[in-house]
Formats: structure tokens, sequence, C-alpha cells
């Protein structure tokens, strides 16, 4: 059997907040800041996951397109000039953020996140102290029926990491998204309670990579659910190694 | 020049944010050295006073009485801060939002209660339709994060006030801290 062509990837020079780097064109601005020590904030991203753009935190601008583009889904191309900070950029992140809290009920000092929860910290990231647009207040339930895990969608943010997770890396497919818009919610199987999904492991993938308190472990009073997203990471190198 | 005029008012709040202020210990005595505390639930006085420079509010604004009480702190205040979560973002008060006061009150009054089940209507103010943040109805000068705010974010926001300066507070506290 002849040996397996090596693709050819092209390397490109761009420049992001001004520096010139070096990046091949596989890679995203996301990749390339980050491995310049350039931070990008993120919200739907996790490194060891497809990237779907979801949130649009991480939106940029770049010089020439009349859009703001989402750093982890663009590649980068030859001489790009990114822009990753700037007063526009602030406004739009503090805007989605704000607008994410308005969407649910996220009541932070009561949440078996607090203090671990990556909207909040974005909030405070981002010099949030109160929300511009008025709260939803929508009536959201709390399934409590997996023997672990608890469901709570009153803090889902929609970033769909657990389907991701389950889908791509765990392989059962148990999550999934129903209804659009601002009726869209995860569910387990087919809309069915998640103690009764037949698809599920119970492998805590989901809960552990999940940003908020949406997923998180039975038993966890207030403050106490403490997210560890390592495994995501090693699980995934391990894998690449076998290959 | 006379002394800055504080007052401190308490809405729909647990009172965690007083009693945060009063964790400051003995640097109240030097904030009492600076101010003239003209109000608030530790002062004898029924009525918000006017020319306030000040105003600390702790709370939510979610009952009638509230709402008369905000709007009145507003007009009479230079400076009104937000203490607190709940009156940043109602908070715990507002997780009774999704139901109708008439559905929280039988919730609370008669369905789970087992003696005198009665829903109170006299002599207490009737509840807004929903438990609303500060700046939803007033302006607000300035936002203090946290469930409570620390003694010490408190005291730095009021030291800062007190040297004319804005106090930045992002990197010392946040919702839910």
């Amino acid at each position: 059997m002849s040996p397996q062509p090596v693709p050819q990837v092209r390397v490109v020079t761009l420049k992001i907040d001004g520096r010139d780097v070096g990046a091949t064109e596989d890679e995203t601005i996301l990749e390339v800041a980050r491995q310049n020590g350039i931070f990008i904030p993120t919200l739907c991203y996790l490194d060891g996951l497809p990237s779907i753009g979801a949130c649009r935190i991480c939106l940029c601008e770049i010089k020439g397109a009349n859009k703001l583009l989402p750093a982890c889904v663009t590649r980068v191309q030859e001489g790009m000039e990114v822009t990753t900070d700037s007063e526009r950029l602030t406004r739009y992140r503090k805007t989605i953020v704000e607008m994410l809290f308005a969407e649910r009920n996220h009541v932070c000092a009561v949440c078996v996140s607090n203090g671990h929860c990556e909207l909040q910290s974005m909030a405070q990231k981002l010099g949030i102290t109160h929300v511009h647009m008025p709260y939803r207040y929508p009536k959201l339930t709390v399934d409590a029926t997996h023997a672990r895990f608890v469901q709570d969608d009153n803090r889902c943010v929609l970033c769909t990491r657990c389907v991701r997770v389950c889908d791509e890396v765990e392989g059962a497919h148990t999550w999934d998204i129903m209804g659009r818009g601002i009726d869209a919610r995860v569910i387990t199987d087919l809309n069915q309670a998640w103690g009764d999904s037949s698809s599920c492991t119970g492998c805590g993938k989901c809960v552990h990579v999940c940003p908020t308190g949406a997923l998180t472990e039975k038993g966890r009073s207030t403050a106490e659910m403490v997210k560890k997203q390592q495994f995501l990471q090693y699980l995934m190198q391990m894998r690449e190694a076998k290959q | 020049m006379s002394k800055p005029r504080l007052a401190t008012a308490w809405l729909d709040g647990c009172s965690g944010c007083h009693m945060s202020l009063l964790d400051m210990d003995e640097r109240l005595i030097e904030i009492a050295q600076q101010v003239e505390v003209v109000c608030g639930p530790y002062v004898d006085i029924k009525e918000f006073p006017e020319n306030v420079d000040i105003a600390l509010v702790e709370g939510a604004v979610s009952s009638e009485e509230d709402l008369h009480r905000i709007k009145k702190i507003r007009e009479r205040s230079k400076l009104l801060i937000c203490m607190g979560d709940c009156a940043l973002t109602a908070n715990v008060p507002s997780m009774r939002n999704a139901w109708e006061p008439d559905e929280v009150l039988a919730r609370a009054y008669i369905e789970n209660a087992t003696m005198q089940q009665q829903i109170p209507r006299t002599s207490v103010p009737r509840l807004l339709n929903r438990a609303r943040p500060v700046h939803e109805i007033v302006r607000v000068d300035i936002f203090i994060p946290g469930c409570p705010p620390s003694a010490d974010v408190l005291y730095f926001a009021l030291t800062e006030l007190l040297a004319g300066r804005v106090p930045d507070l992002s990197s010392r506290t946040r919702f839910g801290a």
C-alpha cells in the first residue's frame, strides 16, 4: 500500500490587534490568538469539542468584512487584519451576555454553580452590573429524574456543549435541541425524562462541560458544584494518539 | 463645609446588605465621622428625608410601598447607589415572577400553611405583579453587585465616594459574590 499523501497546509501571516502572527491556513482566529497570548472571550467554545459559533461572544472585527465574525469558526487568511477588542465589540459582547441573563432565570446567589460559573465570570469580566433589557422570567422546569444528575432549564444558555460532547465524544447522542428561537431547549432522547433515557450512559461528560448550573450533580447545594473539564482534552489526545 | 448626608433604605431584601454594612466593624466609626447618617433601618425615622447626598438602597422593588419609596428616594437624593443583587437584578425576590402574586400568596399562606390559613390583606402593602430591579423604575448612579457585597467592598465604595471618586468595583465583586 502506498503511503497516504501528506496534505499540504499553507502557512499564512496575518495581523491580530496590530501584531504580526504566523499560522497555518486550517487554523481559526481563536486558535491563533490563543497561541499568541491574545485573549478573546468565549462561552460556547470548548477546547476538544467541535466549534459552532453559537454564542457570538468571540465576535471580532475583520478589516474589509462588512460584518463581525466569530473567531471560533473563522479560519485565518493571508493578510487578514483582525481586531479582537474595541468599544463596539465590548458593547456587543455585553449586550449578548445581558440578553442571556434576561432570557432565563439566572439567580447567581442561590445557584449550585455560584462562583464556578462561566456566565457569571463573563459578566464580571465584561463589567456588567445590571441588565438593560426587561427580564422575561419564563416558567421553566427542573428534571431531577436521573439517579445522579439534575437538569435545570432556568440556567441553560443553549451553548450546546452537552449536545456536542454527548454526540461527538461519548457517542450516545442523548441530548438534542427542541423548539426554535426563544422556545429552544435542550432535551434528552425524544423529550423524555432524563431518568428514563435509554441512550444515556450516565457518563457525566455533559455535566462537566456545561458552563453554568444547567447540568449538575445531584446533592450539590449553593456554590458547591465545581466542574472538571480537563478530562476532555486528555481524552481527545489519547484518541488521536491511538489512531 | 457640612458633612455629606448618608441615607440607607431597605426594600425587598433579606437585610444581608445592611448586615454587611455593620460588618465593617471599627471602620464604621471612621465612616460615621465623615458623614451624617440621616435615615436607615438603624435610624429612628419613618419618612425618607430631603437633601440626601448618598442613598444606599438594598432590595428589589416588589410592593406598592417599595415603589412609592424608591421614587421618593430618587427625588430626594443626589447619588442613588444600588447595594447588592436584589436591587441590581431583583435576585431572589424575582423567583416569584413566573407566577401571579395571587398564586404566590396562596402557595405561601394557604397551601403551605398548617394554621390560620389566610392571605394578609390589611396593614401590609400590596405586591406588585413582578419584583423588579431598581434601575427599571428610577435612574441609578452606581451599582454594587454581590449577595451581599462584602464589608470590604462596601467600605471601599463608600471611601472612594467620600474622596470624590467613582469606585471601580469590577475586580472586587460580582453577581452572587
